[in-house]
């Protein structure tokens, strides 16, 4: 009787599961579909999988040819690529100088990181963008000072964050490491290196991926600072094609799943940094 | 733990300088001139202002005389409600499920969050093909199913009255969908961990005592779980004032009729399009007050127990 009943309900946990993966797993497998059909059947038979005359490569060779995404790319892959570097490192000293050290203001200073992780893009980028005006890095024309434009707000935009999970595994590291390593001769930076980078290796690669993924798929920065064609980066051009494509949802199609693409395959290969990461930061945080 | 080797100062200087001159030029001076920019007169991006505006609380008043950010500020909240409502009770439920299953448990953690890693760009595009009013997903499906209504004409053509997903009756749904849709994984993962932070003996120690599921879901998984849910809640009253990207590329500037704005979206569209710098600053000034408020406020009514 009670085996039954609890085989009952273990059926139905499954199927409310099971439906909630299908909404998350659906619409992506729907629009890679679509992408491979041919545009004028997308609005009247939009299910079935395109075979035989309704297959086409015909959307992603307009969308590569149409819009510039391999330049995109690269500007995307430049800008994500040094605001993950540039934070994993500020943010890994930070992080270790904040844990270790005991010193007046301490507390000031973890404070104002936490405040930092509240304050919404919205509220610095206009005076940001003033200040990189005045400097002579925004809003020149030049490809790469743009880049640069939308490099360092976004470093900001990322650091409090990671220097908060960071802090959360190096607290964990033993100290007793350390100890003996001071035994042995090693100074304090060769101790971060040596020492705190291998054992919290894993949290430094947590931090790296999610700083690159918000990074490549932030659209607020990068519409402000990249105004002109040879700048813009992955979403910006996204972005762009939605308001341009017009009827031509083949092409959106194609263009999404270009998008998605490189993400997916990111975050298939570290899905365990990933999650496990989060859970560790938004806990401590 | 203060231990001999962090006795000298020195070094931290270098551990911490470079960060925090960053944080100070790129996050806190920029947020504190923001609100210096709120009491000045800004003739467009990148320009220095001319000058206090007169009177000094000109763009507050205009707050409170602008329909369309009361518009925004109606839509805004309601998000707030519908996110808490939505997004962490759907998450809650589910994660109370998989809390109990073994096989697949993985897979689904997998599967729920990965709509976060995807850029609201490409979701914003993905939905606007999915809500199309000419046979888009939604509308296929609805027709196939006979809830459209359509017409047979005389020469044998089918005649569909398309639902409009993002005219006045529907755009909130529209809208609001994606968003929530995205981020239930989010709160799904952290509630995760939250249950299996709970010792097991706790469980083991009910089931002695001869509590059900129900029982031990009620009394000991949710009451254990309160500071996790309270870290939730603001979460998401705090992503819900960040929504930006989504609405911004599915419904552009306050489509349909001034009747879609979010406060993020006005904020862009009167800093970037309308150049009302100094206005736009405003409203950011308004976000983030309202996400302090709002979370000080969830933070007091669900106030995360000591004792555990």
């Amino acid at each position: 009787m009670i085996k039954k009943k609890i085989s009952v309900s273990k059926i139905l946990t499954y199927a409310v599961l099971c439906f909630w993966a299908l909404t998350t797993i659906y619409p992506f497998i729907w629009v890679i579909l679509n992408s491979f059909r041919q545009k004028g059947l997308i609005i009247s038979d939009s299910f079935s999988i395109p075979m035989g005359s309704a297959f086409t490569w015909e959307n992603y060779i307009t969308a590569w040819e149409r819009s510039d995404f391999k330049n995109a790319y690269l500007n995307s892959f430049i800008i994500s690529g040094t605001v993950t570097i540039v934070v994993v490192i500020l943010a890994g000293l930070a992080a270790y100088g904040l844990v270790r050290y005991r010193f007046k203001g301490r507390n000031f200073l973890y404070s104002l990181v936490m405040a930092g992780m509240m304050f919404p893009v919205f509220s610095t980028i206009i005076p940001v963008f003033r200040m990189e005006a005045v400097m002579g890095i925004a809003g020149t024309g030049s490809r790469w000072l743009s880049l640069l434009a939308v490099i360092l707000p976004q470093i900001a935009g990322n650091l409090c964050f990671a220097i908060i999970v960071l802090m959360g595994f190096i607290q964990s590291v033993p100290i007793d490491l350390e100890e003996s390593a001071y035994l042995d001769g090693c100074n304090v930076f060769q101790i971060y290196f040596h020492i705190i980078i291998p054992a919290a290796k894993s949290s430094f690669a947590t931090v790296a991926i999610f700083t690159f993924l918000w990074s490549y798929n932030d659209l607020f920065t990068q519409s402000f600072f990249l105004r002109y064609p040879q700048e813009r980066a992955i979403t910006g051009l996204l972005n762009e094609i939605s308001s341009q494509a017009g009827v031509n949802y083949g092409l959106m199609a194609a263009s999404v799943v270009l998008v998605v693409i490189p993400v997916l395959v990111v975050y298939i290969c570290l899905q365990k940094h990933i999650i496990k990461g989060l859970t560790a930061g938004a806990v401590k945080g | 733990m203060n231990s001999m080797i962090y006795k000298k100062k020195t070094p931290l200087l270098l551990f911490l300088i470079p960060a925090f001159l960053f944080l100070a030029v790129y996050l806190y001076y920029p947020f504190f001139q923001n609100v210096l920019n709120t009491f000045m007169s800004i003739g467009g991006l990148g320009r220095a202002a001319e000058g206090w505006n007169d009177p000094w609380y000109e763009n507050y008043q205009r707050l409170f005389t602008d329909p369309y950010m009361r518009t925004a500020m109606k839509n805004t909240l309601l998000l707030i409600v519908c996110t808490v409502v939505f997004q962490v009770g759907i998450a809650l439920i589910l994660a109370l499920l998989v809390d109990t299953i073994r096989v697949g448990a993985k897979f689904f953690r997998v599967v729920y969050f990965f709509p976060i890693v995807i850029s609201a760009t490409a979701l914003g595009l993905m939905f606007n093909l999915i809500f199309l009013y000419k046979g888009g997903m939604v509308n296929q499906l609805l027709l196939a199913l006979n809830q459209l209504p359509y017409e047979v004409k005389s020469n044998g053509k089918v005649i569909v009255e398309w639902l409009d997903w993002k005219d006045q009756a529907h755009f909130l749904f529209t809208m609001f969908m994606p968003v929530l849709w995205q981020n239930v994984g989010f709160y799904f993962v952290i509630i995760v961990t939250g249950l299996n932070n709970i010792p097991q003996d706790i469980y083991e120690a009910a089931a002695l005592d001869g509590a059900d599921g129900w029982r031990r879901t009620r009394y000991i998984s949710l009451p254990l779980l309160r500071n996790v849910l309270c870290t939730c809640l603001v979460l998401a009253i705090t992503g819900a004032l960040k929504v930006f990207d989504l609405p911004w590329v599915m419904f552009g500037a306050g489509m349909p009729e001034n009747q879609g704005w979010l406060t993020g979206t006005y904020m862009y569209d009167q800093t970037f399009n309308k150049m009302n710098v100094d206005y736009g600053s405003t409203i950011a000034v308004v976000i983030v007050v309202l996400g302090v408020v709002l979370s000080n406020v969830a933070n007091r009514v669900f106030k995360p127990s000591e004792d555990i």
